[in-house]
């Protein structure tokens, strides 16, 4: 039987389908940790760096991309851990940043706060705490329209 | 050049400090004194416990006695930890554990610099990857001291208590011995850390304590307090007790 191995672009689109655990409005390739997808002989290597060390999300990140992996019929998989270089909010798509703002998640700044309130784009912001809800996040508020909000952290 | 020995115990060094205090920290989840410090404190122990995997899991695969990060975590006694007895002290009030993690947190992002970019690939990774949640962590927790002891009367009376109960511990930090420095010696990032905390201290109002008298035996495992086995007793309890439970 011959077998046709899906293009590495096939599985880049793949993967862009799969959305992040915690944050589903983006997919796994928004977030930028897919570093490498790679074919060896008939295994698909597929590259996933961390965001934060300890984010339990990981496990499930790793278990969600062998999911959908699989319901495309690819039977070798190997996922590869790489640690460096370290994961940075940089690698974020642009894509991924317009989306979290209209969720309600202002996307990181290299100043170190968000720009504006995601909700009524002021300005006016101010910092609750620089630990969130998960370990990507800080907790800000808006003192116009008062609504605190996540910011993602820019690291 | 490191035995693998020495980088076994080298690296559990690293591991436990990232576990003992990330345990610590951790027993403030739902007891901290408002949310935002709760899900702060939370989300630190979480950072520490993902670097304890990286350390002590590397320190597995050079053991090579098929022990992986769990087993190195639950099923060594007292004796075999190899964290700092600064990283073990009991939380008492939120002014010890935010001084004893300022205190730490100014060590080691110190350390992980250090390491960032050594010649052993893992080690570098790991250190590079850490670097960046202890960053934050430093950040936070010099806000705080500087909050808490330029703060009330009463938070600058603690904050001080605080410094000069856990000041004796801070030597252990930059002793070196031939394990250390077959990978990094850290005495000569005793300067540095000076700097940093001399300047917070400063601007927290706090009296830096004249003696440098130092506790040590953590490190090397000869003499913990008391405090570590009453933490591994509530820490260990489930995997000794079911050994095979599974998530």
């Amino acid at each position: 039987m011959v077998t046709v191995q899906p293009s590495v672009a096939d599985v880049w689109e793949w993967l862009d389908a799969v959305p992040d655990p915690e944050i589903p409005v983006i997919s796994l390739v928004d977030l930028g940790i897919i570093r490498d997808v790679a074919w060896q002989d008939d295994t698909l290597i597929v590259t996933v760096t961390p965001t934060y060390s300890g984010c339990p999300a990981t496990t499930i990140i790793n278990l969600d991309i062998e999911t959908a992996l699989r319901g495309h019929g690819i039977e070798k998989l190997e996922l590869k851990r790489q640690l460096s270089p370290a994961w940075t909010t940089d690698w974020l798509s642009e894509k991924g940043r317009a989306k979290l703002e209209d969720y309600g998640i202002a996307p990181p700044q290299p100043a170190g706060g968000p720009q504006q309130c995601p909700h009524c784009k002021s300005q006016a912001v101010e910092r609750i705490s620089q630990f969130g809800s998960t370990p990507c996040k800080a907790q800000w508020r808006c003192t116009d329209c008062l609504e605190p909000f996540d910011y993602f952290k820019c690291i | 050049m490191a035995t693998d020995a020495q980088l076994f115990e080298w690296l559990c060094r690293m591991g436990d400090n990232a576990l003992v205090l990330g345990h610590r920290v951790s027993e403030w989840c739902g007891h901290a004194p408002v949310l935002e410090e709760d899900i702060a404190l939370a989300n630190t122990a979480l950072d520490l416990i993902g670097q304890t995997q990286l350390w002590l899991g590397l320190a597995g695969e050079v053991e090579g006695a098929g022990r992986d990060a769990d087993a190195l975590a639950y099923r060594r006694d007292v004796l075999d930890f190899r964290n700092l007895l600064l990283v073990e002290q009991p939380n008492r009030d939120f002014g010890h554990t935010m001084m004893r993690q300022f205190l730490f947190d100014a060590w080691h992002i110190e350390m992980l610099s250090a390491l960032k970019g050594h010649d052993h690939e893992q080690i570098s990774a790991i250190a590079e990857k850490s670097l960046k949640e202890v960053t934050y962590h430093a950040e936070r927790s010099a806000d705080t001291v500087i909050a808490l002891g330029d703060g009330t009367e009463e938070s600058h009376t603690r904050m001080q208590a605080a410094l000069d109960r856990l000041w004796p511990y801070v030597g252990e930090m930059f002793l070196s011995d031939d394990t250390d420095r077959a990978v990094c010696d850290p005495a000569p990032l005793r300067a540095a850390f000076d700097a940093r905390v001399n300047a917070v201290l400063a601007e927290a109002t706090l009296t830096r304590p004249d003696s440098d008298f130092a506790h040590k035996g953590g490190k090397t495992g000869v003499r913990h307090t008391e405090h570590l086995g009453h933490m591994l007793a509530v820490m260990q309890f489930l995997p000794r007790a079911y050994p095979d439970a599974q998530w």
